[in-house]
C-alpha cells in the first residue's frame, strides 16, 4: 500500500474531524487557541502513532474476543506515560489542557484506528496511518483553534493582528466552538465537493 | 397567464394574507414602543435601529444574492427588516454601531440563512444575534444609558444598571420599585423593551388583526406572575421589568419557531415563563427571557410532533 | 502468523501479559517522573511567591504557616513568610474566596513587612471570560482607583467602591471584584495574625 496514499487518506479523504466527526469532546474543549489546539493534535497524535504500532505488532498474539479491552490497556498505557511526561516536563502545557489528556484514552479516534486499521494491517502501515490521522486531527483542530482565537480574542498564536477589545468573547467559550467547527465542516465539505 | 387557470393543491380560499403582511403588521405594533424608546434614549436610540435595519436587509441581500444565488431578493417579505427591529429592540441605545453590526450579520447570517432562510431556522433569529453579542460583548451589553437624560449623547452616556439587576444585586428591594415608571419605559434597559405600556397597546393591535393569537402571550405572562407568587416575590416587578413583555408579545410569538396547536403555545409559553424565572431567580443572568425563547424554541419540534391539533372528522379514542 | 484462538487460558495468557507489560512501563516512568513532577509543582509556587514580594532570599515554602481565617470554607490559609538575612521582608499569603461568581477563587497576595500590598496572583478562577476573568490584570491597573497595589489595606477600605470602598470595581462584574476583595481583606487579616504571632522573633 502506498505510503502517501495513507496519509493523504488520513488527512483529507478520512480527517478524523471534518469528515469523520470523531473525536468532538477535545475538538471543542481544547481549541481556544491555536496553540492549545495544535498541542492537543500534537499529543493525540504521538499515542495513535505509539499505540497504531504496538497494536499492529501484538495483533496475532490478541484473542478475538478480548482485542477490545487489550487494545484499551495499550492505548492507556501510552496516554499515562504522556500525561506523566507533560506533567513533569511542561507543567503550563499540562496546566492548560488539564483533563483533556487523560481523556484521549477514550477518544473515538485512537481506538478507532486500532480496531479499523491497526489490527488489520502491517506495523509500517499503522504506523503511516497513525502519522496521517495524527496530522489530519492536529490539522484540524490547529485550524479551528486559530479561528477562535483570531474571532475570539484578535490573536493567532499570541500574536495581536487586531485589538482584543474587538474580539468576539464567544468563541473563546464553548458556543463559539460549536458555531465555528460548523462553519468549518461546511467550508471543508464544499471545497472536497468543488475538487 | 389569467390566475383563473392557476391549478395548484389545496388550500383554494387565500384570505389574502401573505408573509410580508403579517411581517408589516409586526412592524406597525412595534411602532409605540419605538417612539418611546427614542424618548427616553434619543438619538442613540434612533442611531441603533437604523444601523440593525440597514445591517439586517444588507446582510439577507448578499447572502441571498452570492451564496443562495437567488437574483430576487426576499428583501420586500419585510422579514429582515423585522429582524433588525427586534434585535434593536434587545440591543442598549449606547452600543457601538460596529457592535450592531456584527449582531445583524450573526442574526441574519448565522440564525437565519445557514439552516436555508425563512421558515427554515430554528431560533428566534434576533434573538440569535442578541444572545450572541451579550456573551461576546458583555461590558458593552450590560451597561444601559441612564433615561432621559442622555437623549442627545451616544457613546458617552452616563450608564447605569436594569431594575432586576440592580435586584440580583440587591442594591434595591422590590419595594423600592416605582411601578409607574416601569410601566412607561422611565428605567434602565435595551432600548425595546423598558415601554411596557406602549408594548402591551401593540399587543393588542396584532391581536386585533389577527396577526397573532393570545395563547403564547398569556401563558408567558401568566406563568411567570403565578411563579413569582408563589415565591413570594413581587409579581408587578417581575412583569413589568427587563425584556418579559417584548419577550413573551414579539419574540416568542415568531411564526417559524413557536408551535402550530394552541395546546402546544400554552406548553410553549409555560416553558418559557418558568425558564425565565428559573434563570432571574437562581442564574448567574439577572435577566433570562432570551435564553428562555431560544430553549423553547430548540424544543419546538418535540411539542408539535406529540401535541397535534385533531384532525378534521378525527374521533377521540374511547 | 496465525491468530490465537479466544479459548481462556489463551485469553488470560494474552491480556494477562500485556497487563504486566503496562504496569512494569507505567512504574518506570512514574519513579523516573516523580521527582520532576514535585519538583515542578514547588516552582510554580516559589515563582507565585517570587512574583509577589520584594527580593528574599531564604525558602519561604520551608516557614510556612497554616492559618485559619474566613468561617465559609475548610482549608486552612497558608501564610509564606520571607526574609533577606535575618530581616522579615513581608509575607505571601494563599487563600481564596468561596464566593465568586463561579465559586471559589484562589489567589496570593504579597504584603511587604509593613503590611502594604506588594503584589497579588490569582492562582485558580472559574469566572467568566471578559468579565471576572480579567482580575489577573485589573487589580494592578494605573486608572482610576483599580489598583490595589502599593496600597495599605489598614488605611485604604479594600470594598468595591459601590459599598462605599475606594476600589474600582471591574466594569460589569460586581461580584467577582467583591470576592477578589474580601479574599485580599481575609488574607491580610492572615499576614497580621501572623506578624502578630511571630513579632518578637
Amino acid at each position: 500500500m502506498n505510503k502517501l496514499r495513507i496519509i493523504y487518506n488520513g488527512l483529507v479523504v478520512e480527517n478524523p474531524t471534518f469528515v469523520l466527526l470523531l473525536g468532538m469532546c477535545p475538538t471543542l474543549g481544547t481549541t481556544g487557541s491555536a496553540m492549545n489546539g495544535m498541542s492537543m493534535g500534537l499529543a493525540t497524535m504521538g499515542v495513535l502513532i505509539c499505540s497504531n504500532i504496538v497494536i499492529s505488532a501484538i495483533k496475532s498474539l490478541v484473542p478475538d474476543k478480548v482485542r477490545i479491552p487489550a487494545f484499551i490497556v495499550v492505548i492507556a498505557t501510552f496516554v499515562t506515560l504522556l500525561q506523566m511526561m507533560m506533567q513533569a516536563y511542561l507543567p503550563e502545557l499540562n496546566a492548560s489542557l488539564g483533563l483533556f489528556i487523560p481523556l484521549i484514552v477514550v477518544n473515538c479516534i485512537v481506538l478507532g484506528r486500532a480496531e479499523a486499521f491497526a489490527s488489520r494491517h502491517s506495523v509500517v502501515d499503522s504506523a503511516f496511518d497513525g502519522i496521517g490521522i495524527g496530522l489530519g486531527f492536529t490539522v484540524a483542530l490547529t485550524l479551528l483553534g486559530a479561528v477562535r482565537e483570531i474571532l475570539g480574542t484578535g490573536c493567532v498564536f499570541g500574536l495581536q493582528v487586531y485589538p482584543e477589545t474587538y474580539g468576539s468573547l464567544v468563541f473563546v467559550l464553548a458556543p463559539g466552538a460549536f458555531i465555528a467547527l460548523g462553519f468549518l465542516v461546511a467550508l471543508f465539505n464544499y471545497i472536497r465537493n468543488r475538487s | 397567464m389569467s390566475p383563473m387557470l392557476t391549478v395548484s393543491a389545496s388550500p383554494h380560499v387565500h384570505t389574502g394574507r401573505t408573509v410580508s403582511t403579517c411581517m408589516w403588521h409586526v412592524i406597525i405594533a412595534l411602532l409605540p414602543a419605538l417612539a418611546c424608546s427614542i424618548y427616553f434614549f434619543g438619538v442613540g436610540a434612533l442611531i441603533v435601529t437604523v444601523t440593525a435595519l440597514l445591517g439586517c436587509m444588507a446582510t439577507e441581500y448578499v447572502v441571498n444574492r452570492w451564496m443562495f444565488g437567488n437574483p430576487d431578493a426576499t428583501l420586500a417579505n419585510g422579514s429582515a427588516i423585522l429582524t433588525g427591529l427586534l434585535l434593536a429592540f434587545n440591543l442598549p441605545s449606547n452600543l457601538p454601531v460596529w457592535i450592531v453590526l456584527i449582531g445583524c450579520v450573526v442574526a441574519i447570517g448565522i440564525g437565519k440563512m445557514a439552516f436555508g432562510g425563512l421558515g427554515c431556522n430554528i431560533w428566534n433569529p434576533a434573538l440569535v444575534g442578541r444572545v450572541f453579542l451579550l456573551i461576546s460583548f458583555p461590558v458593552q451589553m450590560t451597561s444601559w444609558p441612564v433615561p432621559l437624560e442622555n437623549a442627545w449623547n451616544y457613546t458617552d452616556a452616563t450608564t447605569g444598571a436594569t431594575t432586576l439587576g440592580m435586584l440580583k444585586l440587591g442594591e434595591i428591594q422590590a419595594t423600592d420599585v416605582n411601578l409607574a415608571n416601569q410601566a412607561i419605559g422611565y428605567m434602565g434597559g435595551s432600548l425595546g423593551e423598558v415601554a411596557a405600556i406602549a408594548l402591551l397597546i401593540g399587543f393588542i393591535y396584532l391581536l386585533c388583526v389577527k396577526v397573532i393569537t393570545w395563547h403564547i402571550p398569556v401563558a408567558v405572562l401568566g406563568t411567570v406572575a403565578l411563579f413569582t407568587l408563589c415565591l413570594g416575590d413581587n409579581v408587578a416587578v417581575e412583569l413589568l421589568s427587563g425584556g418579559l413583555i417584548l419577550g413573551a408579545c414579539f419574540m416568542a410569538t415568531d411564526y417559524v419557531t413557536s408551535p402550530m396547536s394552541h395546546r402546544g403555545m400554552i406548553v410553549f409559553g409555560v416553558l418559557i415563563g418558568v425558564i425565565t424565572i428559573v434563570i432571574r431567580k437562581w442564574g448567574a443572568y439577572p435577566e433570562g427571557v432570551s435564553f428562555a425563547i431560544l430553549l423553547a424554541n430548540s424544543v419546538v419540534p418535540l411539542i408539535d410532533r406529540y401535541i397535534k391539533p385533531r384532525r378534521f372528522g378525527e374521533r377521540s379514542k374511547k | 502468523m496465525k491468530k490465537l484462538a479466544s479459548t481462556l487460558p489463551n485469553m488470560i495468557l494474552s491480556l494477562g501479559v500485556i497487563t504486566i507489560i503496562a504496569s512494569a512501563l507505567l512504574a518506570w516512568a512514574n519513579s523516573v517522573t516523580a521527582e520532576p513532577i514535585a519538583e515542578a509543582a514547588k516552582q510554580t509556587r516559589v515563582d507565585a511567591i517570587k512574583d509577589v514580594l520584594p527580593a528574599f532570599d531564604n525558602d519561604p515554602l520551608a516557614k510556612a504557616v497554616e492559618l485559619n481565617v474566613t468561617g465559609d470554607g475548610n482549608a486552612p490559609f497558608i501564610v509564606y513568610p520571607a526574609y533577606e538575612g535575618d530581616k522579615f521582608v513581608g509575607a505571601a499569603v494563599e487563600g481564596y474566596t468561596l464566593n465568586g461568581f463561579s465559586g471559589e477563587v484562589k489567589v496570593m497576595y504579597g504584603f511587604d513587612a509593613a503590611g502594604v500590598v506588594h503584589g497579588y496572583q490569582v492562582l485558580s478562577h472559574a469566572e467568566t471570560p471578559g468579565l471576572g476573568a480579567k482580575m489577573n490584570e485589573w487589580f494592578r491597573m494605573e486608572e482610576g482607583n483599580r489598583s490595589v497595589i502599593d496600597k495599605d489595606p489598614a488605611q485604604v477600605n479594600m470594598t468595591v467602591a459601590k459599598d462605599g470602598g475606594a476600589i474600582d470595581a471591574i466594569t460589569a462584574a460586581t461580584i467577582s471584584s467583591r470576592a477578589f476583595l474580601s479574599a485580599l481583606r481575609d488574607c491580610y487579616q492572615a499576614f497580621m495574625t501572623y506578624k502578630n504571632d511571630h513579632s518578637n522573633e
